[in-house]
């Protein structure tokens, strides 16, 4: 199962500068757990105890996972998530 | 009815059309609203008016006012044109980097110019209206993003007239900018119809804006209220380019590029509707036409790729 993971300019120097890499996993928390293991350091950035850190945004299919099932959001073969830096005091 | 006593009587009351071609099956339907029928062109039109007429209303606005607005877009013109009609002078704050096109629009209208540093865009825009404010304390500034009649405007007109012509909507979905059509429509709709679906459609730059627009980021308009959404979706500008060009293409709408965002979102719940096999009605904004934006080139590029990199690095929403 392959999901398509889109890296935001920061975080590239986990990713040896790919925009994208590919992942799988049932939740988005076994996708960032698959990761790790290609792009250490990556995961400690997007997730803090257990839960999304607070100025990351995870959007799966472009929807936003905070309206959806948060780090325990399904995904399924195909599924597309974009990861993007929240500025402090945006709209959350 | 389509006869009025003025051309501000005529906002409001825009077609909603079905989208044969883009809807995803015959009980997944997707529907557009059209917005750009309004009398300057814009879903604007609905809250400039509201918030000069409430505001005359309470006394706030009387005869010899001058109105004051940080805009550089759609609600300039829009309160410029009511402006104009109703007798008041209008002055507008707006970024020195905007384009001449709108600098015509608002200049039509009779609206006096003061620009702001390109820095920090509408945000800096807000401040320098701020401190015009402050030192002509007689000026009515209206303020967009925290007036509640802005949104007012939204529950008053925008929601009853969906509802009225598809009382089975499941899911009404608009872009996100101040915020206003989302909490006003979005109340009225889940109001009458408490499953309904508000879905936001949120703009999303390349990193190349965003370094323009960071101190942009930060600012959460008063009126936005998190619990009206259901959910939201971030759009990007290839996303958005493509809807864009796919609605003209398909279903002959020429509309601007933030109504491509809010039909790919649109497209999104229909589609995961579809695969729950759910029928759904799905409500989308036409927030105006593509005339404002002819000069990017994006709906006669050769491809949608071209049309992208056309866009690249410009602010669309």
């Amino acid at each position: 199962m392959a999901i398509e993971v889109r890296i935001p300019t920061i975080l590239r120097n986990y990713t040896d500068g790919q925009k994208a890499v590919s992942g799988e996993g049932d939740t988005l928390s076994a996708l960032f757990e698959d990761l790790e293991s290609r792009h250490t350091g990556l995961r400690e950035r997007l997730v803090d105890d257990g839960d999304l850190r607070r100025f990351v945004n995870v959007y799966l299919n472009d929807e936003d996972v905070r309206f959806l099932d948060g780090i325990g959001t399904k995904l399924t073969d195909g599924d597309s998530v974009t990861i993007l830096p929240a500025v402090a005091g945006g709209m959350h | 009815m389509a006869r009025y006593d003025s051309p501000l009587a005529a906002v409001g009351n825009t077609p909603l059309v079905h989208l044969p071609r883009l809807s995803p099956a015959d009980d997944v339907r997707v529907w557009a609203k059209l917005e750009d029928r309004n009398p300057t062109g814009s879903i604007k039109d609905r809250p400039a008016l509201h918030m000069i007429e409430q505001a005359e209303k309470d006394g706030r606005l009387t005869p010899g006012c001058t109105i004051l607005e940080p805009t550089s877009g759609n609600t300039g013109i829009s309160l410029a044109m009511a402006a104009k009609l109703k007798g008041y002078r209008i002055v507008c704050v707006m970024p020195e980097n905007t384009s001449e096109e709108r600098r015509q629009l608002l200049a039509m209208w009779g609206a006096e110019i003061r620009s702001s540093p390109a820095a920090g865009g509408s945000n800096t825009a807000v401040r320098v209206a701020k401190e015009l404010s402050a030192e002509h304390p007689d000026w009515v500034m209206l303020y967009q993003y925290g007036n509640p009649d802005n949104a007012g405007a939204h529950y008053a007109t925008t929601g009853p007239e969906i509802l009225e012509d598809l009382p089975s909507i499941t899911h009404f979905v608009a872009g996100l900018g101040t915020t206003g059509t989302l909490m006003g429509a979005g109340r009225y709709l889940r109001e009458h119809v408490p499953d309904v679906k508000i879905v936001a459609a949120e703009p999303r730059y390349d990193d190349l804006v965003y370094g323009l627009r960071n101190l942009d980021e930060g600012f959460v308009p008063e009126l936005y209220d998190e619990s009206v959404l259901t959910t939201r979706f971030s759009v990007g500008s290839e996303d958005a380019v493509t809807r864009t060009r796919e609605l003209l293409a398909q279903e002959g709408i020429f509309a601007g590029v933030s109504t491509g965002a809010a039909l790919h979102a649109a497209l999104g719940v229909a589609r995961k509707a579809e695969r729950a096999g759910e029928a759904a009605d799905v409500v989308f904004i036409v927030a105006d036409g593509g005339w404002k934006y002819l000069s990017t080139g994006i709906y006669t590029a050769e491809s949608t790729e071209a049309a992208v990199a056309a866009l690249q690095g410009q602010l669309w929403a």
